[in-house]
């Protein structure tokens, strides 16, 4: 074709090529909002927004950062319990309550905080909240009678037989069987040390003091190795366990990773063209990494935990196995690329074929292969927090079940902050090592 | 390199006239160094795998026998009950899209989040380059946060449902491409940026005419891949939360005995599509990056 021929239709083939960009153009965008469109339909998003609990979140929100104690009093026997957060390990002992809940003679005196008191006593409950009034409850022939300022606010919920007062300094409930009160207050109550810890409610000064020159609490053993066994072995906690878990992720990741990489080095000399003649093996080696990569993490993970039970052992083992795929593929594709003047180099020294592959190729595909496997270190310690979640160890296991129980916030914001700074230490860690080992700086 | 082998203190250095006997020395001062690492690295995958076993509920030689025996029960009854299988295919094609669903969602928004973070964090590109650290860190912890963690709290908040996932997995994909993305922008050609510049195009022109086009082959490779990482995603949060082809499996394991038909389709219903899935993206991938 000369030039001339081809002027005419050369404008118009960039006439039309124009045209069909800026179709394209538009039709990307409306193809993927198109798309969005449907998926918001099928999602039913519309209907979330009826479903979703947004006191769920308040409730998530306010746990985060802050701790209830229970002061609850049983209505038929009279009885007192004061515990943080309800619960049996967190129940003050006998004779010990915390400084702004008072008894005299069978009256009870909760000090809420900005005027809020509550005062339990024989002949029901009253609660004085300053700007409203008092709410008096009396039991009148076995039920609770209420008498407030009217009309009632709506943060008072009065039912037949229960009453039920919000308010910014905490959550009041009066029923028959039993009269509680909640003061939220800041902070995760007894990190350190539980109640029946003698080390309880100590300035961080006089803890200092004890573990340096105090006297013994313990006469069998020193004051600060009994401060370090009490906060390791802390009940509402766990720190020790914590600890044990966290370990276990990064073990698993740790332990598959690497096995993955080891296994996986010879069988990728099977898989590329240039160390394997034969195509039979080469064929067989890649279907092996294709099969092992699409039956997925998931399902080896449930395979494994089938026959070796829960625990890191069988979490490794899917680790290696998933990363055996990718690995396999990934470390056939660098042989393939490897430069054969040095192969070549070392044979002429009459280095035999695995003197051949040390010499000659592993420092090649060196770079190559500690950088994958680092980077996948990095990734597998967060697999291995969802695969913990699913085989049953590790802090996977530890925060789903916290998840599960939706009681314990702050344990599950405690777990939260521990996976992101161990996924961000191995991160650093094996970005710190690549930069050392790779470019040897 | 003579300079850098034996160290800086001239003094110190072996006499360079007998240079055989210097590179000897290096050699086995390295190979010790090699063999001592070896030893440890051992020792410790030893004791790794030792303490591993020991806190695992079963041995590993005790389930290595039984490795089997689960899925050849598996097999066995869904070979019994094997004309069940193509209605049990259908049945679950529904979850499956669901789950494909998922991950092409939260895909396209963690890709356009990512675009949006990876070029305010690009040196040289960002709108505010004081603002370049807080970007960096935002796509960090992004990438740190598991997506168990964001889809369990969030199943609390809003419910079942698969836009808890898709979110999760959203946010996880905006911070994990994000890096990438930046990563190739870095590279991108400034001139047509300062082309544009000079007839007076705003931030946003400059990027969607002068980068995007440069770095658009790159990123939808990458966007692609992580297309495929997001399908396995979304498997596994629907096992350990809810939604899709995931919890269906869940729910026929649970069932256990006399549904492993059901399992059974839902396994092969899974691999053909992470199969086809990966095959049709390493295809695209490798036409965007090599250019045919």
């Amino acid at each position: 074709m000369t030039a001339t021929a081809m002027a005419p239709s050369l404008a118009e083939t960039v006439t039309r090529r124009f045209a069909a960009r800026r179709r394209m153009a538009f039709a990307i965008p409306a193809a993927i909002i198109a798309y969005l469109v449907y998926a918001a339909i099928s999602f039913d998003v519309a209907g979330l927004v009826n479903r979703a609990r947004f006191d769920n979140a308040a409730i998530l929100l306010s746990d985060f950062w802050s701790h209830k104690t229970h002061v609850t009093r049983d209505n038929r026997n009279g009885k007192l319990t004061v515990a943080i957060e309800g619960e049996a390990k967190g129940t003050y002992p006998e004779g010990m309550l915390p400084d702004w809940v008072s008894v005299a003679g069978g009256v009870t005196t909760i000090d809420l905080g900005q005027g809020h008191v509550v005062t339990y006593d024989d002949a029901g409950a009253r609660y004085v909240v300053p700007g409203y009034g008092t709410i008096d409850i009396r039991e009148v022939d076995g039920r609770p009678v209420l008498t407030a300022p009217e009309p009632l606010p709506s943060w008072i919920n009065a039912a037949e037989n229960r009453i039920a007062v919000t308010t910014p300094a905490g959550r009041f409930n009066y029923t028959r069987s039993k009269v509680e009160t909640f003061r939220y207050q800041a902070g995760w109550e007894l990190w350190f040390f539980t109640l029946d810890s003698p080390f309880y409610g100590k300035s961080p000064g006089e803890l200092a003091g004890l573990a340096l020159w105090g006297d013994r609490i313990a006469a069998d053993r020193s004051n600060l190795g009994y401060m370090l066994s009490e906060f390791w072995n802390n009940r509402m906690w766990r720190h020790g366990d914590v600890a044990w878990a966290i370990f276990e992720t990064i073990l698993m990741a740790f332990l598959g990773t690497m096995t993955a990489a080891l296994v996986a080095l010879p069988l990728s000399f099977l898989a590329a063209r240039n160390f394997m003649p034969l195509g039979i093996f080469r064929a067989a080696a890649r279907r092996v990494f294709d099969f092992i990569r699409g039956v997925d993490g998931l399902i080896w993970t449930i395979i494994l935990s089938r026959a070796f039970g829960p625990g890191p052992m069988t979490g490794a083992i899917a680790i290696a196995i998933t990363d055996t795929g990718s690995f396999g593929k990934m470390f056939s594709e660098a042989l393939e690329n490897i430069d054969e003047k040095q192969v070549e180099g070392v044979r002429s020294t009459g280095a035999n074929a695995v003197q051949r592959a040390r010499f000659g190729v592993i420092p090649q595909i060196m770079p190559v292969f500690l950088a994958q496997v680092l980077y996948y270190l990095e990734s597998n310690t967060r697999s291995a927090t969802v695969i913990g979640a699913i085989v049953g160890g590790g802090i996977g296991l530890l925060l789903t079940q916290a998840i599960l129980t939706q009681k314990d916030w702050e344990e599950v914001a405690y777990y939260m902050v521990l996976i992101i700074l161990m996924v961000m230490l191995m991160d650093s860690l094996s970005g710190w090592l690549r930069r050392k080992l790779i470019k040897g700086s | 390199m003579v300079d850098i082998a034996f160290g800086p203190e001239k003094g110190q250095r072996p006499d360079l006239a007998d240079n055989r006997e210097a590179y000897l020395d290096m050699v086995r001062r390295k190979r010790m160094y090699g063999g001592i690492l070896m030893v440890l690295f051992v020792a410790i995958m030893a004791s790794g795998w030792w303490l591993a076993d020991s806190r695992n509920a079963g041995g590993f030689w005790n389930g290595l026998s039984q490795l089997f025996d689960f899925p050849a029960e598996v097999l066995s009854e869904a070979w019994a009950k094997r004309a069940n299988l193509p209605h049990l295919f259908w049945d679950h094609v529904p979850a499956l899209i669901e789950t494909l669903n998922i991950a092409a969602v939260a895909t396209l928004i963690g890709t356009v989040a990512a675009m949006a973070l990876s070029l305010l964090a690009t040196r040289g590109l960002a709108r505010w380059p004081r603002m370049i650290p807080v970007f960096r860190r935002i796509m960090d912890m992004l990438r740190a946060i598991p997506e168990i963690v964001i889809a369990l709290v969030l199943i609390f908040i809003l419910g079942g449902g698969p836009v808890p996932a898709v979110i999760a997995i959203a946010l996880h994909t905006g911070g994990a491409l994000g890096k990438l993305f930046s990563e190739v922008a870095e590279n991108a050609d400034l001139k047509p940026v300062e082309g544009l510049q000079s007839v007076g195009a705003n931030w946003s022109q400059r990027m969607w005419l002068g980068v995007i086009p440069q770095v658009a082959p790159n990123w939808l490779s990458y966007a692609l891949l992580r297309f495929e990482i997001n399908v396995r995603a979304s498997a596994i949060l629907g096992f350990v939360g809810e939604g899709g082809i995931g919890h269906d499996l869940k729910l026929a394991m649970q069932w256990g005995q006399g549904r492993y038909d059901e399992v059974v389709a839902i396994f092969l219903l899974l691999f053909l599509a992470i199969v086809a899935i990966d095959r049709i993206s390493d295809h695209y991938r490798h036409k965007l990056v090599k250019g045919h």
